[in-house]
């Protein structure tokens, strides 16, 4: 529509793919080193700062062949720049090391309990964003409200209260003395034998094999642990989103939408919603990427048989290649959420897309 | 009496300051104000300033000895007259162990304040000052620590420096500093190109000089309310690897490990687990609402959100 | 004539800690289907007097006046509801910056249409339809394309055409235009002026043109009130501006500049605090 464009469309589009090359490029360095960066701390951690990092990973009472051999497996008679880049290598291959708890290929035992623990933290994450976005809109709509305030101390409980606690109350109170909900785990042991998984994902798995038992037993489960985790992140939610909606709700479009005779509910949901949905994306994947990481404590009360545990488990094992594959897993997730969220960003901002 | 107060409140609020501390204490007064108009920043400053008298006067305080227990007699009693907040399975009074406890929150949370701020201060500064490759280097470096989950990087370092309150904090300012070094580049940024450091560096100055004297003090406002407001975040840290078993060693009355300690009789005996977690819950909830009490005050800007 | 809006001893207040603050005070006029232009400086209340009339008062501000009619509506005893139903409809407003005032991640078709269906039962082949006329109507070559565009992706005047096919779209009696061209290029202004004019000579609309600038009010409107801190100082027909008497109209016409004239010393404009009164 304006001049340069109509005059000088060749030379326009081949700067913006020139442009938006670059961007990709920069962004694939980022995502590079921060991968890079995050195997290099696990091997720091690994086999840097333990005094014995043989003893680390096979632990105190191996015998003396056991010690040589992963000693060599190891590479530990390298030097340090070798050793990483045998552990790199073995990284990016999936390979972590055996488990001295469980005897297998950590990768294997990831394999097995990731699901139970994305499928925690998706419920967790749909329930905080399912509150937690209408309070934020209330309580800036309604600011300085009794609602406001109540949303906001509400909030702050949630950024302040040890959730492995508030796990063992809920459990004491829905599951020992109310018994609403079932207790620890992710499935009944009658079910147990009988149920065989598809995705991995229980509740998704029982609705394909249309068992409703199943189902409700599953539900019964993920309730508690999953409501725990969706109340801290209703409680980030419900903050982020009540400043985003004030911050939208004084721009001048708001205006404008009132001056077209729009209802007050069209205007806060369909119009400062919808720009503040913007940000807000950002905010529930790094809530997402938060409840993958409060699932460590939240899965060690709860028993409930995911990562979190796992780690937890290997941790109090001295099961260093477990505990080092499962931070490294985690942190993949993570990287791997912050750049979902910077495309969805990227789709929701029409500013941000290039035609 | 009140005309005393009033020209003591006109010489804090002059418009000409004579003198810097004149300057200084009438800013603190404005920020003063603006802080105890909000009721709830003011609860949480109470909570805290308790906190420190219980940790300052603990031996005082506590009617029982933390350590040691009636085995035969007071095991496992119900809060009441005595023991008000009842009794573990070791017949160790709860409310003394809690007060002693209060000593443990404090000291980690003054530790990794004391540890991770200055780092990030501090490399936040350089990088924002310096900028090109320095600048590209250090915020690479931070955002590799910022893409970990700091309660995994945190169970990891001290899995590989074995248990204890000592690697638990270094393992927290570990994972804390690069927030600050982010918002400190931040700060640092807006002022580079100021006029008044341009007239430092036209003076002579070193940039070693302009950057600890001129340019960290200006950073330093936003960084306590950064550190006060994530404090909550590293009580909760610290009480979850207590919790793990891989903070404070029994028997130190860590109130997370108290937690962990009190799980096995969270049936019959809930007391024994839920005290310790009401402990932590309200310090955090006193940091919390201290440090948006804060960034209020302290930051006209934000406190419109 | 009849009145199309009646507007008498308006007055618009906010209360805030340190005290009531009147932004406008006692404002009185009528309009007919004419082009009426509201000048002041910023705060002199034109603006508060333009969003009263709409409804828009920010919520913590208290609005009284002697009458407030609206084509036989008492505004002042219309419901919530009822004001809505006529903002948009009845009465529209053109806001300043197309770049704020269009809602930046809608397209712009979508945001004509709205307007449509906030107000009348239209299916979506017909609502669309309509805003591509609105479009064709502001001048816009090829309202297809631009229907489908978002508001990034428009230059100033265009964008400002959109906001004002998007709030005539339904047809209203009183358009009040608040200043329209202010954040537009000098070139582009003139052009959006007659796009405006056209269409408010067409429709047969009554239009309050709210701005700073005397001269552009004076060679646009049919009639021009001029304000001063929340008052109304003078009033009078656009063609014998020359002759305001008001020091403070006065002031304002001596701020023009003229080529070939001797500007030494600059004129200052003067403000009394009698004129308040």
């Amino acid at each position: 529509m304006s001049m340069s464009e109509t005059q000088r469309p060749a030379g326009r589009a081949n700067r913006r793919a020139r442009a938006r090359l670059k961007a990709v490029a920069g962004f694939l360095l980022v995502v590079a080193t921060t991968y890079l960066g995050l195997v290099a701390v696990t091997f720091f951690i690994g086999r840097v700062v333990p005094i014995d990092p043989v003893l680390a990973i096979v632990g105190d009472r191996a015998p003396a062949r056991v010690v040589e051999r992963v000693r060599l497996e190891m590479g530990l008679d390298l030097p340090y720049y070798q050793q990483f880049w045998l552990y790199l290598k073995g990284v990016l291959q999936g390979n972590f090391g055996t488990s001295v708890l469980t005897t297998n290929p950590v990768m294997t035992d990831i394999r097995r309990v990731f699901p139970a623990t994305m499928e925690l933290a998706t419920v967790g994450t749909v329930i905080g964003a399912v509150i937690g976005i209408p309070l934020g809109v209330l309580a800036a709509v309604r600011r300085g409200s009794v609602a406001d305030q109540v949303v906001r101390i509400v909030g702050l409980i949630g950024y302040s209260v040890p959730i492995f606690w508030l796990g063992l109350l809920a459990l004491l109170v829905f599951y020992a003395r109310l018994g609403w909900t079932s207790g620890p785990g992710r499935i009944d042991v009658v079910f147990e034998y009988t149920f065989t998984p598809i995705t991995g994902f229980y509740l998704l798995d029982a609705i394909l094999a249309r068992d409703w038992a199943v189902f409700r037993d599953v539900l019964s489960h993920i309730i508690l642990p999953a409501s725990l985790l969706g109340y801290f992140s209703m409680a980030y939610v419900s903050r982020m989103t009540r400043s985003f909606m004030l911050n939208e709700l004084g721009q001048e479009y708001i205006v404008a939408a009132r001056a077209k005779g729009l209802s007050e509910t069209r205007i806060i949901w369909g119009h400062a919603l919808r720009n503040a949905a913007v940000p807000l994306v950002t905010v529930i994947a790094l809530s997402y990427a938060g409840l993958l990481e409060g699932s460590v404590l939240t899965e060690t009360v709860f028993a409930w048989p995911g990562l979190g545990l796992y780690i937890t488990n290997s941790l109090q094992n001295a099961d260093m290649n477990a505990v080092l594959g499962g931070t490294i897993v985690i942190g993949s997730v993570f990287i791997a959420i912050n750049l979902l969220s910077d495309v969805l960003y990227r789709m929701l901002d029409p500013r941000t897309r290039t035609r | 009496m009140s005309e005393t107060a009033m020209t003591r409140r006109e010489w804090l609020l002059t418009d000409r300051p004579q003198s810097r501390l004149q300057a200084r204490l009438g800013r603190a007064y404005v920020a003063w104000r603006r802080f105890t108009a909000n009721r709830l920043a003011v609860i949480g400053l109470a909570i805290i300033l308790g906190l420190i008298v219980l940790a300052v006067f603990a031996p005082v305080l506590a009617p029982h000895s933390p350590y040691v227990g009636d085995l035969a007699n007071a095991r496992l009693m119900t809060p009441g007259p005595g023991h008000w907040l009842g009794t573990d399975d070791q017949g160790r009074d709860i409310l003394s162990r809690l007060i002693y406890g209060s000593r443990l929150t404090l000291q980690v949370v003054v530790l990794v304040a004391v540890i991770a701020a200055p780092i990030g201060l501090l490399v936040g500064t350089v990088a924002g000052y310096a900028g090109g490759w320095v600048d590209a280097v250090l915020m690479r470096i931070t955002d590799i620590f910022l893409a970990f989950p700091k309660l995994v990087l945190a169970l990891a370092f001290v899995a590989a420096l074995g248990p204890g309150i000592g690697n638990a904090i270094i393992a927290i300012a570990i994972t804390s500093w690069p927030p600050y070094a982010r918002i400190a580049r931040a700060e640092t940024l807006t002022v580079r190109n100021s006029d008044y450091i341009l007239a430092v560096r036209l003076m002579g100055a070193s940039p070693w000089r302009i950057v600890l004297r001129h340019i960290m003090p200006l950073c330093i406002s936003s960084l306590i309310v950064r550190v006060t407001l994530d404090m909550a975040g590293i009580i909760l840290t610290a009480a979850g690897l207590g919790f793990l078993g891989l903070g404070a060693q029994p028997p130190l009355p860590e109130w997370g490990a108290m937690i962990a300690s009190g799980r096995r009789f969270i049936l019959d005996q809930w007391w024994v687990a839920a005290m310790p977690g009401f402990a932590i819950l309200i310090v955090s909830l006193g940091f919390n609402l201290l440090g948006d009490g804060l960034r209020d005050a302290l930051d006209p800007r934000g406190s419109g959100q | 004539m009849s009145a199309l809006l009646t507007v008498e001893d308006l007055r618009v207040t906010f209360p805030t800690r340190t005290g009531i603050i009147e932004a406008v005070r006692g404002v009185s006029f009528t309009l007919g289907r004419e082009r009426l232009g509201i000048v002041g400086e910023s705060g002199s209340g034109k603006s508060q007097t333009g969003r009263a009339i709409m409804g828009l008062t920010p919520e913590h501000g208290v609005i009284t006046a002697k009458r407030l009619d609206f084509n036989g509506i008492d505004l002042l005893k219309a419901s919530k509801a009822e004001r809505r139903a006529l903002r948009g409809k009845r009465i529209a407003m053109v806001l300043q910056d197309p770049k704020y005032s269009l809602n930046p991640v809608m397209t712009i078709g979508r945001q004509i249409v709205e307007t449509l269906r906030a107000h009348e039962p239209v299916s979506k082949a017909e609502a669309r339809r309509r805003a591509l006329d609105m479009l064709a109507a502001v001048q816009i070559r090829d309202p297809e394309r631009v229907f489908d565009l978002y508001p990034h992706e428009v230059s100033g005047g265009m964008g400002q055409r959109v906001m004002i096919a998007m709030m005539l779209v339904a047809g209203p009696e009183l358009l009040i235009a608040d200043e329209p061209t202010s954040a537009l290029d000098v070139t582009v202004q003139l052009e959006v002026l007659a796009i405006l004019n056209r269409l408010v000579a067409e429709r047969g609309m009554g239009l309050i043109f709210i701005s700073h600038d005397l001269r552009l009010v004076s060679s646009f409107c049919d009639r021009v009130i001029v304000m001063y801190a929340g008052r109304i100082v003078e009033e009078l027909p656009a063609a014998r501006l020359a002759e305001a008497e008001h020091p403070y109209t006065r002031g304002l016409l001596n701020c023009m500049p003229e080529i070939g004239a001797d500007r030494h010393p600059l004129p200052v404009l003067e403000r009394k605090a009698e004129w308040k009164e």
